[in-house]
């Protein structure tokens, strides 16, 4: 035993005394989340718009001072003729442009119907569709207040409700993201780095040649990891909560809890990496490759896995960073409880058996 | 029983069509108590051997033991029972000297404190460096703190490979009156090196080349077997006289050995005429004087038969 805390205390000291390994293990989860929090947003604000007035009568000051008002649009572009609609698209100043044509205010009032066009800018489509939903909205809303009064024959209102994230804020979807790809790089490629670093500086082949149990070597060596890993759930936690306005909303044992599960996931996958690679850049590399990509991709974080081929579908069931995310989702933002999870925590505890398993069946015992 | 035994070792590198012999057919054993050397230069399968020796490689084929204990059966009793220093310093550099011997205490189960008079004469070299991380020591120092941390544990059997390579001349000299002082605590020893000058102070030397055991003798044994009479010879155009030397038909071999070119001849009737013929030669300034071969000499003459 008193090996095992001898051997914890010098990978302290390891660390510690590494500045880089510092602000990677502690650093990285906080600048991250506030990355995604502050600055990597997919929500549409403040669009640059262009709007080109034929009628510039009642009804159209009226639509665009509204237009105006909303948060999602700004005016940057009073143009005058449809020849400068093609220049500022190609200029790049505005995402979108709204044409009204001449009468716009005679034509509404006497034969009940007009005609508005939207000009959007698809080089990237997600943002095109948004911009394009909102404006629609707005002279829908524009519309329903001029008809208030006047009874239709036939109504339809559709009432939408955001479940679980009534805001519609991105933290909600990234901050579980956030834990599964922290914890994965902290624990994984840590973990497999600093055991291929003692065999790359020789130090294996000391400790090898000495009674201690190898594979007790290499778990001592994975504990600070766990701890540090612990502090980070807790920091990129208090962060979503405090900062981002994020809440927990299920039982935060239940979370912490698979978070350890998840944990210990990760570390093995990094005793497995460390035990087929031996030099840092290939332990690196493997990690990268093998599981930070994945998990970026596949694991629903960033792109939704439903939409995916069936062949990334398959092969995100492998992620383990997939079914961490689901359980993050499902415990922390929708409040649910275990029998919710339940699927997925068997998932993760069989993946863990199962590189663990592989890590100490391919532990060498000697050089080669 | 022999503190080290090897039997018909046999160790390849690579596969099939490149396939290296490391070790080809290696026997040997070394006395409980005893200094043996294993003198050879770089590449001739030192390193490969002493990881056999420490169970940190399988050989191919072949049998060796550790104070009774198998390589491969008892690798858990070997690894309680011996020290060993690599050839590159390995030891953790950012942590200090003191952390890094109590740190190798603990792993072999024992303290800094309960050893500390068998590592002692070394330690207080080092201590006034003990605050200092192992990155920031010289060469010498290093290869100090690592045979401290080899010994911690009062290893019953010290494998050291190539101990002295980079490091001065003094500190090499220090270094070697360290194992003797081992030796007289009863620790057996096994030691590497390229350097022919230290193998005079083994007990025993092995001289090994591409994997084979060229011989194995005391150091006076190894001496005694060279019969051929040796001329050191010295001229103002070197270059010029060794290709003289060279066409001499009574010479068996020559080569530049420090500020000397030293000469192997048939036999001593041969000593006159190469007299003669350098003289005649008028190579400017030629001295010549009969030397007694060294462990170098003999390596030379064994490896070229």
């Amino acid at each position: 035993m008193k090996q095992f805390f001898v051997f914890i205390k010098k990978e302290f000291y390891h660390i510690f005394r590494d500045k880089r390994t510092m602000f990677i293990l502690l650093g990285m989860p906080i600048v991250q989340i506030i990355i995604f929090g502050f600055a990597l947003t997919n929500e549409v604000k403040n669009a640059k718009i262009g709007v080109l007035d034929f009628a510039k009568d009642a009804a159209s000051t009226s639509l665009i001072t509204e237009i105006q008002a909303s948060r999602y649009f700004d005016i940057a572009q009073t143009l005058s003729s449809q020849k400068e609609i093609e220049p500022v698209f190609q200029k790049g100043n505005v995402k979108l442009v709204i044409v009204l044509p001449a009468n716009f205010n005679a034509e509404l009032t006497h034969l009940h119907t007009a005609k508005i066009q939207i000009i959007a800018d698809a080089t990237d489509p997600n943002i095109a569709n948004q911009l394009t939903n909102y404006a629609s909205a707005i002279i829908r809303d524009y519309q329903q207040r001029i008809t208030e009064n006047q009874q239709l024959p036939y109504t339809i209102q559709t009432q939408v409700r955001m479940l679980y994230n009534p805001q519609m804020k991105g933290a909600y979807n990234f901050v579980p993201g956030v834990m599964a790809m922290v914890l994965l790089l902290v624990c994984t490629m840590m973990t497999a780095i600093t055991i291929v670093r003692e065999k790359e500086l020789g130090t294996m082949e000391i400790l090898l040649v000495s009674p201690a149990r190898p594979f007790r070597i290499i778990v001592a060596k994975a504990i600070p990891y766990l701890l540090l890993s612990t502090i980070n759930i807790a920091s990129i936690l208090l962060l979503s909560v405090f900062v981002l306005g994020v809440p927990i909303n299920g039982s935060i044992w239940l979370l912490l809890g698979v978070s350890m599960l998840f944990i210990l996931v990760s570390l093995s996958l990094g005793l497995l990496i460390s035990a087929s690679a031996d030099t840092q850049q290939t332990a690196m590399f493997i990690a990268l490759v093998a599981l930070f990509l994945p998990t970026v991709m596949l694991s629903g974080f960033m792109f939704p896995v439903a939409n995916m081929p069936v062949v990334l579908r398959v092969l995100s069931n492998v992620v383990p960073a997939k079914w961490y995310y689901n359980i993050v989702n499902a415990v922390m933002i929708k409040g649910l409880g275990v029998q919710a999870i339940w699927k997925e925590l068997l998932i993760l505890s069989g993946m863990l058996i199962f590189f663990l398993g592989l890590a100490i069946q391919k532990f060498k015992i000697r050089l080669a | 029983m022999a503190a080290v035994s090897v039997e018909n070792i046999i160790m390849s590198y690579g596969k099939k069509k490149q396939k290296i012999n490391a070790l080809s057919d290696i026997s040997f054993s070394v006395a409980a108590g005893e200094l043996f050397g294993i003198i050879g230069p770089d590449g001739a399968g030192k390193t490969s051997l002493f990881r056999i020796l420490t169970t940190l490689l399988l050989a191919d084929s072949g049998q060796a033991s550790v104070n009774g204990f198998d390589v491969v059966k008892d690798m858990k009793q070997i690894r309680k029972r011996i020290g060993y220093m690599p050839g590159r310093f390995s030891l953790y550099q950012d942590l200090t000297v003191e952390e890094n011997l109590h740190f190798f205490a603990t792993i072999f189960q024992t303290s800094f404190s309960e050893n500390y008079n068998l590592i002692k004469d070394i330690y207080v070299q080092i201590e006034p460096f003990k605050n200092r991380r192992a990155g920031q020591l010289s060469g010498g120092m290093k290869q100090k703190l690592a045979l401290c941390c080899a010994l911690i544990h009062r290893p019953e059997v010290l494998f050291l490979d190539e101990p002295t390579t980079g490091v001065d001349a003094v500190s090499r000299k220090e270094f070697w009156d360290m194992l003797q002082g081992l030796k007289k605590q009863g620790i057996s020893i096994l030691v590497s090196t390229p350097y022919m000058d230290e193998a005079n102070i083994c007990d025993r030397v092995a001289l090994l080349q591409k994997g084979k055991i060229l011989s194995i003798d005391s150091p006076a044994g190894v001496i005694a077997h060279f019969k051929n009479p040796l001329v050191a010879v010295k001229a103002k155009q070197m270059l010029a006289l060794l290709e003289k030397i060279k066409t001499l038909d009574f010479v068996q071999d020559a080569y530049p050995f420090g500020e000397f070119h030293h000469v192997v001849l048939q036999n001593e009737k041969a000593v006159p005429s190469l007299e003669q013929e350098l003289e005649a030669a008028d190579l400017g300034h030629i001295t010549m004087h009969k030397v007694q071969a060294n462990i170098e000499d003999c390596f030379i003459q064994l490896m070229k038969n």
